[in-house]
């Protein structure tokens, strides 16, 4: 369906191609998972199946792509768009019109297909995709999930033979997430679309895929194989692979279900043996007794633990905007050096309650009392000292055009010793030139920088909202390792988060929202091992037991082998 | 007719108009038509109670037929630019005077010397009330009429009517949506980012605030408008069917050449010695211009799905507007004193009754155009509740941050 002859991409000013050697054939009716970690060039091996690299974006393509039998150097990406179905990372950035039955059409309408036919389709798309509720919706009133699916509906219309997406679930909670995927697979399945995606989130896809094809480093030419062959090889991995791994079990398993069957002898070796709570859960650390290096200075460092005022504390608070109630009722108290992760699906008022106690919403009724003070009321210049927010996108909080003169603003905004944010950076986010331009960085390092930005104030309250969107797993196991050691330096830390292995990771406790109110909050392993949709993989594989991560059984088994 | 729209207008109404959806959704021009003919109307008569019936009847078809769609609230904001209207032609009836002759002064400002050469400009003298009530006559005309195009605006869809563009005009038709969806956009931005300041320890108010973020807001949306014009080309946008050169070229010559005889006619009809030919040329011009664009229509090969056609209520509500604006002409003419009541003396304006009865023609859309449900904006309870119960908030709570 899909051929590559001997691809490469060069992109103008790059050293090197972005993508070189690709030699291979996807078969139709097949879905293909693009893997690798961040920056290897899996959104310009996408672009180029729909034509768009190098029409669009420019750069120069070697070798030949063909789908269906059209060679994309002579086939415009408008004369493919009758075969290849593209949504990109953005379905906002997707849409023409603003209903959701036109935006259904217009595909067709471009095409020129008749007015019957494209009747007949919106219709069959509509209860295909579970969006007959929604036909005459503003798409701009959707949420997240409903978003994806109507784009992926608007490109599913014309009938292509391809469907190429780009990270299609990376901003959707787990509950939206699978409701794509199965879509995803009915269209496999029943009519043999062919289906390229390339995705971050593993531990959600990987079981629905036919092919893997792996792009292991830049530069390297990808390799098409069995799934659960190249996992074996890959660098990115989800937690059930990790813990085939480390189990030594092969073939390797891609499911749950797989797992579980084969890890009976793990739970016999892990019966005697508790979860070591340490590393995850209810440890509230003791603040240390040296001088922190991010801890607030004139924080009164002689009080006990116990005495210590809680970082954030809200009581009865409720949020309305317009008629739409958007938090009720909710109690929640933050103490310093705890971890909490706000859960529940999108549009639950999980970054509403963010925005609250960082001041940019103001309380319909209830408190809010961040370090003493009441946020919306505060100067900005002296709340970044109590709290600090990492935005869902952390290019809101960069204006400058240089990550020196970001770093230099960032020292002035929050009156710290200059070179303050400078040596932060360095910390977080090591070998950064001075004169980069923030655009040019990669998710995870722009997430970094802005958490350096934030980090500079010394806010013993920090707020991050989705960080992990976007992220391959090596950047999100940094994003851990800082995040952890903030927490033991005594920051309390809310984030607000889809990703159930990042909770898992390093919450100590885990508050789930749904519809604007507390549902649940208690400690991450009791919250999260009931769950069907928040539970982990190593959970859900080692149940009932409580163990959260890879590293936990890693470190019991260790533990198990030294003393026999 | 049917002036006891508004004694019970629920009942009646629901039992005569359908409850709107997308196939029997009225056809944008027929709201255009309704509205332009009561703004023909209301600019053929000064007499302020007649205006302002025309404004409650347009208020009221308003209040009974619009959608939560954001282009509805767009009513409120013609009717103060209406008021912000009628405010200025006061103003300059005192400052500048009025050429009202007036007996009953109100007040008497200090006028300012001009130079001879400005002979018959005053600033400031005597403020008749004649002089005002002329000037707030001519206001509440203004105002009226500017009340009806937003009575247009707030019904009937933008995009629906770009729609029922020809085919040649199509990707015209796309650029304005596009904008149109583009600003939105960009106020959201400018919050987001105006927000984003405060997370800085910035302050988030005032004009430097505002300017800071003007560079970032500008790359975010040419990034967007990027990011769209790849999408549009993925789906096929300016597919164009080969059409042979001849064609081509009649195009070319019929659209330039009509739009020359438009201009040329036009010229005639104003001059004093071209009235001969003026007409006929006009006619031929325009003629050949619709032909052009009618055959580059072929050059596109777009289709359009679900149109929104002129059915019987599309008649109804088009007549209706019509009928008011032939009316109120006709009374115009044979009873000029009761539309245009005077100022000179002061007399108190009546209502005349026949024009107001036709006035009141205007509610028929009131009771005949689809009605909108109340689910035009929120959700709909979804059928299968378990995983989709999501906010239905038009703004949803995580495009804050």
């Amino acid at each position: 369906m899909i051929r590559f002859e001997d691809v490469s991409v060069t992109y103008e000013g790059a050293a090197g191609p972005t993508v070189r050697g690709v030699d291979l054939a996807v078969p139709e009716g097949e879905l293909v998972l693009l893997v690798g970690p961040s920056g290897v060039g899996k959104s310009t091996l996408l672009g180029t199946v729909s034509g768009l690299v190098p029409h669009f974006t420019g750069g120069t393509l070697r070798g030949r792509v063909t789908v269906a039998g059209r060679d994309t150097r002579t086939h415009k990406p408008r004369e493919l768009a009758d075969v290849v179905g593209t949504v990109g990372q953005d379905p906002l950035a997707h849409f023409v019109t603003d209903t959701v039955e036109d935006e259904l059409a217009y595909g067709m309408e471009s095409l020129g297909l008749a007015p019957d036919v494209m009747r007949r389709r919106v219709e069959e798309t509509l209860d295909l995709l579970g969006l007959a509720g929604l036909r005459d919706r503003p798409i701009a009133t959707l949420s997240g999930g409903q978003r994806q699916r109507v784009a992926i509906g608007s490109v599913l219309t014309p009938h292509p033979r391809v469907l190429v997406l780009d990270e299609p679930t990376s901003a959707l909670d787990p509950a939206a997430a699978e409701e794509v995927l199965a879509v995803l697979q009915r269209l496999v399945h029943d009519l043999g679309t062919t289906v390229l995606m390339a995705e971050h989130r593993l531990e959600r896809v990987v079981q629905y895929a036919d092919q893997v094809l792996l792009l292991a480093a830049s530069g390297e030419p990808p390799m098409l194989g069995d799934p659960a062959d190249l996992m074996a090889r890959s660098p990115v991995y989800p937690p059930v692979v990790a813990l085939g791994r480390l189990a030594g079990w092969s073939p390797l398993p891609l499911t749950v279900r797989d797992a579980r069957r084969r890890a009976g002898a793990l739970r016999d070796r892990l019966a005697d043996v508790a979860p070591r709570q340490g590393t995850t859960a209810v440890r509230r650390p003791e603040r240390p007794e040296r001088g922190s290096r991010w801890a607030r200075r004139d924080r009164t460092a002689n009080g006990t633990p116990a005495e210590r005022a809680p970082a954030a504390s809200v009581a009865g608070l409720a949020v309305r905007r317009g008629r739409v109630e958007a938090l009720r009722r909710v109690d929640l108290t933050v103490t310093p050096g705890e971890t909490v992760a706000l859960m529940g699906r999108n549009g639950a008022g999980k970054s509403t309650l963010l925005a609250t106690l960082v001041g940019l919403l103001e309380p319909t009724s209830g408190t809010v009392r961040v370090g003493g003070a009441a946020p919306h009321r505060t100067a900005p210049r002296r709340l970044i000292r109590h709290v600090g927010l990492v935005p869902q996108e952390p290019r809101d909080l960069l204006y400058a055009d240089t990550v020196a003169a970001e770093c230099t603003a960032a020292d002035r905004d929050a009156d710290a010793a200059p070179g303050t944010c400078r040596a932060l950076v360095s910390e977080l986010l090591p070998g950064i030139a001075d004169d980069t331009h923030p655009r040019d960085l990669s998710e995870g390092q722009r997430l970094a920088l802005a958490l350096a930005i934030v980090l500079t104030a010394r806010p013993p309250l920090l707020l991050l909202d989705e960080p992990t969107r976007g992220l391959d797993y090596a950047a999100k196991a940094r994003l851990v390792a800082i995040l952890r050691s903030l927490a033991a330096e005594g920051h309390a830390i809310v984030l607000a988060t889809h990703d159930v292995e990042l909770a898992a990771e390093i919450a100590h406790r885990v508050v789930i929202l749904a519809d604007g109110e507390i549902v649940a909050d208690g400690p991450t392993a009791g919250v999260v091992v009931s769950s069907p949709s928040f539970a982990p993989q190593v959970t859900k594989i080692l149940a009932p037991r409580e163990w959260l991560t890879v590293a936990q059984v890693r470190e019991a088994l260790a533990a198990a082998e030294g003393t026999p | 007719m049917t002036h006891h729209g508004s004694s019970a207008p629920g009942r009646i109404g629901r039992r005569l108009a359908p409850e709107a959806h997308r196939s029997n959704a009225l056809h944008p021009g027929a709201w255009w038509v309704w509205a332009l003919g009561l703004g023909a109307a209301a600019s053929r008569t000064t007499n302020p109670l007649l205006i302002g019936l025309l404004i409650g009847v347009a208020g009221y078809v308003v209040a009974a037929r619009r959608t939560s769609a954001p282009w509805a609230t767009s009513y409120g904001a013609f009717v103060k630019l209406g008021l912000v209207v009628i405010g200025i032609r006061l103003v300059f009836a005192v400052v500048l005077g009025s050429p009202v002759p007036g007996t009953h002064t109100v007040v008497t400002l200090p006028e300012v010397p001009l130079p001879d050469w400005a002979r018959g400009v005053r600033i400031g003298g005597r403020v008749t009330a004649e002089g005002l009530l002329f000037a707030l006559y001519d206001g509440i005309r203004l105002a009226g009429l500017l009340i009806c195009v937003g009575a247009a605006n707030a019904l009937a869809s933008p995009s629906r009517l770009l729609k029922s563009l020809p085919g040649a005009l199509y990707e015209a038709g796309v650029a304005v949506v596009v904008a149109m969806t583009f600003a939105p956009n960009l106020i959201a931005d400018v919050r987001r980012l105006r927000a984003a300041r405060r997370l800085r320890g910035r302050p988030d108010r005032g004009m430097r605030g505002l300017l800071q973020v003007g560079l970032p807001v500008l790359e975010g949306a040419l990034e967007r408008s990027v990011a769209l014009a790849a999408a549009m080309d993925a789906r096929g946008f300016g597919r164009s069917a080969a059409v042979p050169r001849r064609v081509r070229v009649a195009t070319a010559v019929l659209t330039l050449g009509g739009l020359m005889g438009v201009c040329v006619g036009t010229y005639g009809l104003l001059t004093a010695e071209g009235a001969s030919y003026g007409l006929p040329v006009l006619a031929c011009g325009l003629l050949a211009a619709l032909a052009g664009l009618r055959l580059g229509g072929r050059r596109a090969v777009r289709t359009r799905y679900r149109p929104d056609r002129w059915g019987v209520r599309a008649w109804l509500v088009a007549g209706s507007g019509l009928a008011v604006a032939g009316l109120t002409v006709w009374a115009a003419a044979s009873d000029a004193a009761a539309l245009n009541p005077g100022v000179v003396p002061l007399v108190a304006p009546a209502l005349p009754l026949w024009p107001a009865a036709a006035a009141l023609i205007g509610l028929l859309p009131g009771l005949v155009a689809p009605v909108p449900t109340g689910e035009q904006a929120p959700a709909p309870p979804r059928a299968k509740p378990p995983v989709q119960l999501r906010n239905p908030s038009p703004t949803s709570p995580e495009e804050t941050s």
